[in-house]
């Protein structure tokens, strides 16, 4: 089989080397002396000018996180970390106070254009001609570990809502972030969300007011840049009763050999009534052919559907990163409530990815529904782990998961660890997952009728992945759909 | 003379909702009565509460059977005191063969009435007769209780449950949902041979259509969960010409 | 005035387990060295808790608490109380194996009955054989390194090492029935078969309590060779005394062109848990594995499957059921390992988990672990009630709650019996499952 050769060959002269956005940004930074120590916590505390509750709250966590274990359960592979040869902070270097955009580093923002990140609401609004009706979005760029823009404050603030940078939050607004920060993720969760609440540095902070129905997307693009560098993001998103959001985050890293660490905490509160739709294109530094460098995604992200009839959806298209674990998660404590997961995970070269989700149905009559497409490819391990479960007191409790893994070449590997735990009869269950390879006949009838054999595969990965692709916000389901291609070039197309 | 059904001014609620505000319908031996009626007049509903099924609540009204409280009753005590539904959608058992339930519902139902069980011999050719009768084939009754059945065989198979239970009230309700002109035809032959002086029917349908086939002695207009209007056959007719829309205002 | 009584520590305990055992442990020599190291690697890890993951659902440590001290041999009065209950059990045509309180008890069995072609010794005569310089193997395993397993090696008494021979065809199944007439005492049996090439065999496997008999434990490990071409059945029947406990362990090599067909029934035990370790080590082999759990009051019921596919072009099915009433707890944990060389695997899993109370619990932990491209595999799981809408279907044609719901309960667990190819067998199962409903009442 000629055509099965190609693949095979392909797939060893695999080339993620070709990742995009793998420049690297020269400016002047400021960063904390390298290591963790209560002093470390102390300064980034300082830096961000910190109420003292703010660094109280940084220190117990730190304390107990030299307590902890780093988790081994997951089936990643990679050398000890040592935590004490990192930098946890690093910012660009600025003038006191940032009047407006144009004071931005002007390498700075040459870097999102790059990335084709628009940061100037002027340009935003006159720049290309947009088809009628399209929505607008509102960024908030965080470049290492301070956030350096947020566009659309003023409009955002007529509508009620809060979108800024974490820091600045804990600031203006430091009884809603004490009454939410560490509510769904508490600060003992586990191993890297211990570490991320000790020395976080910024992040997104979104508070949508009862009855509001956020007037744009919102977005928050992450982008590590600095050597040797941890990037701890924290962000905290609460829809209040009745209100809506929609937001979505981007990541990107300059090409290293070495790896980067990156912990992040993502926490949701959805009130009664309230919805949040959480997209996630996650496109890290994935490392070279030879698996060398790549960043290290250690991600906690968890919503907590508190209210009835709340919604939470998370949907996410992984494609970047050395190592992914990640479960973004619903709590579903309200009566009514409904959690999603729609996940394409893609791995390439040396990848590995262990991410899934876990539904925990408390409150009566909720519902959540798991899609989850795998697609392995190289030399990759690909694993989804998830969660569904039904307390005693969640009468009702429906799930629906289906979890399918597509297989590109023989050197890789696509794992499905499922945990299915009903704990009273009403709730009802239904799990089923596949593992396949891309049928020979289908790629020949495409082939046949004048496809290439890349064009092919990646008609076969898009029909794959369609069903998720659908649920994110029309402005990145095409940014996403070029990128899955992207990842799988050099697999096979 | 006592009625073989009597409705009495019959009010349910589904969990908030109140569906039926008091209905009520008195049915012979012998009658055919055709129920019509738009979408959510509570057609349905009437023909799920005469069948004991759960999740309905009956806040007022009554309904007496042979003279007995129906309402007293479990599914299966009404089963055997012949009350038989012919169900919108027949649902599909797995792994359950369509003869091993034939068997057990007439043997349970034989029972309930303090019969003897029929035997085997017996019980296979009443059913192979009925089947024949029906067109069903043989394979089919082997195979898991309309598990891949097509929508005419479903309801071929409740036909056929009616022709063996020999039940002394049929209810049907939207028979036709489903199906094409020729297996309506086949189904509806079979309701007709079950026509007697014994049994009554209670036919329940959105169109006119059906009536064509099993041609009723009354007509009865449910609209918004009451009985609009009753008369004879020639109602469904004028129904066909006028539509609903003149008793929607009327029950509102 | 209260005298303190000192709970001796796990450890201490553990100790005295093997110590005070050692001297009815037959096998010396090589047998010896095989059972100190596999105790001592007992003793290090300890009963099995919920954070070693192959255990998360079944924490023996908090369910079983210790393991009881070794039975003693049966006594005339214990065997005739045997021989009551194997009577009881004795409703298939088969060669009948009979170990009480884990030894052999030969006037209850069948051996002179055994056909041409069917070689048999007990466990206990082939360590004692100083002759036979592989006695040791028999205790080891390399297709797991549970430690449920060692701590069999380590302890066990009695059991049969049985070959048949190739191209021979039994003409019966070989029936072991393992029997429990103490109380508060443990057994440790572990069988061995090798099935030749081109023969056929069924293998049938049943605990039950003597009358009196209470809150014993059962201690078993079955290790099964098919040869090339060789079709084999196995199918086992758990049902102890309600408060007894179960843990036993499968391990089968598969060859080319067999036929494995398995099918396990837990009804009986507070707390059960069977392991099937099942790797395919030739081509084109063919493995049905089913299992029903009957579980109701309080017990604990976990059958938990690896299936390794280690070459190309085997199939595998498995079908699992449980339905679960009162306060039971089913654990299903199924795993499929498609190694990197084993294209065209053909590999399916479903469990179906039915509760029919409210505090009914089921969990479910279906698993797919695959390095090759060019297979299909696939699983499936559910949890839920019986479904309101076809109860209300029966009982609107006659049927009583209860007849209605043993119904859909039998037709539910008869789609994981349908695959026991021998009819007394099937039929067997079924007969177990009906008396179970009859006794939900």
């Amino acid at each position: 089989m000629p055509a099965e050769l190609e693949t095979v060959e392909r797939v060893r002269r695999i080339d993620v080397d070709q990742y995009r956005y793998g420049f690297e940004t020269i400016i002047e930074s400021e960063k904390a002396p390298k290591g963790l120590s209560e002093d470390t916590v102390r300064f980034i505390s300082e830096k961000k000018n910190e109420p003292a509750w703010m660094l109280e709250w940084r220190l117990e966590a730190f304390r107990r996180w030299q307590t902890m274990q780093e988790p081994t359960w997951a089936r990643v592979d990679y050398p000890k970390i040592d935590y004490q040869d990192l930098y946890y902070y690093a910012a660009p270097k600025k003038k006191p106070e940032l009047a407006s955009l144009d004071e931005v580093d002007p390498e700075i923002l040459k870097t999102y254009e790059k990335l084709g990140i628009p940061l100037r609401e002027q340009e935003i609004l006159a720049g290309v001609v947009r088809p009628e009706g399209e929505r607008r979005v509102a960024v908030d760029a965080v470049f290492d570990s301070v956030s350096v823009a947020t566009t659309f404050q003023k409009e955002l603030k007529q509508a009620g809502v809060i979108f800024m940078p974490i820091s600045e939050a804990i600031r203006e607004h430091p009884d809603l972030v004490k009454k939410y920060l560490g509510s769904v993720v508490p600060t003992s969760d586990n191993f890297f969300a211990t570490l991320n609440s000790a020395v976080f540095s910024d992040g997104s902070f979104v508070y949508v007011p009862p009855g509001v129905r956020c007037p744009m997307e919102l977005s928050t693009y992450f982008r590590i840049n600095e050597r040797n560098t941890g990037q701890f993001e924290r962000t905290l998103i609460i829809a209040d009763k009745g209100a809506y959001v929609s937001y979505l985050e981007g990541c990107t890293a300059p090409q290293r050999d070495e790896n980067q660490l990156h912990a992040a905490v993502v926490e949701l509160v959805a009130h009664d009534d309230a919805e949040i739709k959480y997209s996630t294109v996650q496109n890290w530094y994935p490392g070279n052919s030879e698996g060398k460098g790549g960043v290290y995604n250690f991600v906690t992200k968890r919503g907590d559907c508190r209210g009835r009839n709340s919604k939470i959806s998370w949907t996410q298209v992984e494609t970047g990163s050395a190592i992914t674990w990640k479960y973004p998660s619903c709590i579903l404590r309200g009566d009514n409530s409904r959690g999603e997961f729609y996940s394409i995970a893609i791995s390439n070269g040396y990848q590995q990815v262990d991410s899934g989700t876990k539904m925990i149905h408390l409150g009566k009559n909720t519902t959540s529904r798991i899609i989850s497409k795998g697609i392995a490819a190289g030399k990759s391990q690909n694993t989804y782990r998830g969660l569904v479960s039904a307390h005693r007191k969640a009468l009702g409790a429906r799930n629906f998961t289906a979890c399918d893994s597509l297989l590109i070449g023989d050197k890789c590997g696509a794992h499905t660890v499922p945990y299915v735990e009903a704990k009273n009869a009403s709730a009802l269950f239904e799990h089923e997952a596949t593992t396949s390879k891309i049928s020979e006949d289908v790629l020949f009838y495409c082939v046949q009728r004048g496809l290439s054999q890349e064009e092919a595969v990646g008609l076969v990965v898009n029909g794959f992945v369609k069903d998720v692709l659908q649920q994110l916000p029309m402005e990145f389901a095409v940014e996403a759909q070029k990128l899955i291609s992207i990842s799988l070039e050099g697999s096979v197309g | 003379m006592s009625a073989l059904l009597e409705v009495k001014n019959l009010q349910v609620r589904v969990e908030d909702r109140e569906i039926l505000h008091g209905l009520s319908l008195t049915v012979n031996k012998g009658e055919v009565h055709a129920i019509m009626g738009p979408n959510g007049s509570g057609k349905s509903t009437l023909s799920h509460v005469i069948a004991g099924k759960p999740g309905y609540e009956v806040t007022g009204g009554e309904i007496l059977f042979k003279g007995e409280d129906l309402l007293e009753m479990s599914p299966d005590e009404r089963a055997a005191k012949g009350v038989f539904l012919a169900f919108q959608y027949p649902v599909e058992i797995p792994g359950v063969a369509t003869m091993t339930f034939l068997r057990t519902a007439l043997n349970a139902q034989r029972k309930a009435r303090g019969e003897t069980e029929l035997s085997t011999p017996d019980f296979l050719k009443k059913v192979r007769e009925v089947a024949a009768s029906l067109n069903i084939p043989q394979d089919m009754l082997r195979r898991g209780v309309n598990v891949g059945f097509s929508g005419g065989e479903k309801k071929r198979n409740e036909v056929l449950q009616m022709a063996l239970f020999q039940p002394s009230l049929c209810i049907l309700d939207e028979m036709d949902s489903g199906l094409d002109i020729d297996a309506l035809r086949i189904a509806a032959d079979g309701v007709n041979a079950l026509r007697s002086s014994d049994r009554a029917m209670v036919v329940i349908t959105h169109y006119q259509r059906l009536l064509n086939y099993i041609v009723p002695d009354y007509v009865h207009v449910m609209s918004k969960g009451r009985v609009v209007k009753s008369g004879g056959k020639e109602l469904a007719l004028e129904l066909e010409e006028s539509g609903y829309a003149q008793f929607e205002e009327q029950a509102a | 005035m209260n005298v303190a009584v000192v709970k001796p520590t796990p450890e201490r305990a553990l100790g005295e387990l093997f110590a005070t055992a050692r001297d009815r442990l037959p096998g010396s020599g090589i047998v010896s060295e095989v059972r100190e190291a596999a105790f001592a690697e007992f003793a290090k890890r300890g009963l099995p808790n919920r954070r070693v993951e192959e255990w998360k659902y079944t924490d023996l440590r908090a369910l079983l608490r210790e393991v009881a001290p070794l039975a003693a041999a049966p006594d005339q009065a214990a065997l005739a109380k045997a021989a009551t209950a194997v009577a009881a059990l004795d409703v298939i045509d088969a060669y009948k194996l009979v170990l009480v309180d884990g030894v052999f008890a030969p006037k209850l069995s069948d051996v002179s009955a055994l056909e041409a072609g069917v070689r048999l010794n007990t466990l206990s005569e082939v360590l004692e054989d100083r002759d036979n310089k592989v006695r040791g193997d028999l205790l080891l395993t390399n297709a797991t390194s549970d430690v449920m397993v060692s701590l069999n090696a380590a302890m066990a008494t009695d059991g049969f090492v049985l070959n048949v021979d190739d191209n021979v065809a039994l003409k019966k199944p070989i029936h072991i029935v393992h029997v429990a007439t103490q109380t508060g005492t443990a057994a440790f049996t572990r069988s061995l078969l090798r099935v030749g090439k081109g023969a056929q065999a069924t293998l049938v496997e049943s605990f039950a309590a003597a009358a009196g008999a209470q809150t014993y434990q059962v201690h078993d490990a079955v290790v099964v060779w098919v040869g090339d071409d060789a079709q084999v059945q196995h199918v086992r029947l758990v049902e102890d005394s309600h408060d007894a406990s179960n843990v036993s362990t499968a391990i089968v090599t598969l060859g080319a062109k067999t036929q494995f067909n398995s099918f396990n029934l837990t009804s009986g035990s507070v707390l059960s848990r069977y392991q099937g370790f099942l790797r395919f080590g030739g081509e084109h082999a063919n493995a049905t594995i089913n299992g029903v759990n009957l579980l109701k009051d309080r017990q604990h019921g976990d059958t938990t499957l690896v299936l390794d596919h280690a070459v190309p072009h085997c199939d595998s099915r498995e079908v699992f059921r449980a339905v679960v009433d009162d306060r039971a707890h089913s654990v299903f944990q199924g795993r499929i390992n498609v190694h990197p060389d084993a294209q065209k695997t053909d590999a399916r899993m479903m469990t179906r988990a039915l509760l029919l109370s409210d505090e009914a619990e089921a969990d479910n932990k279906p698993e797919l672990e695959i390095f090759a491209d060019d297979v299909q595999c696939g699983h499936g799981a559910t949890t839920g009630a019986l479904d309101e809408s076809l109860l209300f279907y029966l009982r609107a044609r006659g049927l009583s709650e209860k007849e209605a719901q043993a119904l859909l309960i039998q037709a539910f667990v008869g789609e994981a019996m349908e695959s026991i190819a021998d009819e007394q067998l099937r039929e067997l199962a079924i007969a177990t499952a009906e008396r179970w409903l009859a006794a939900r009442g």
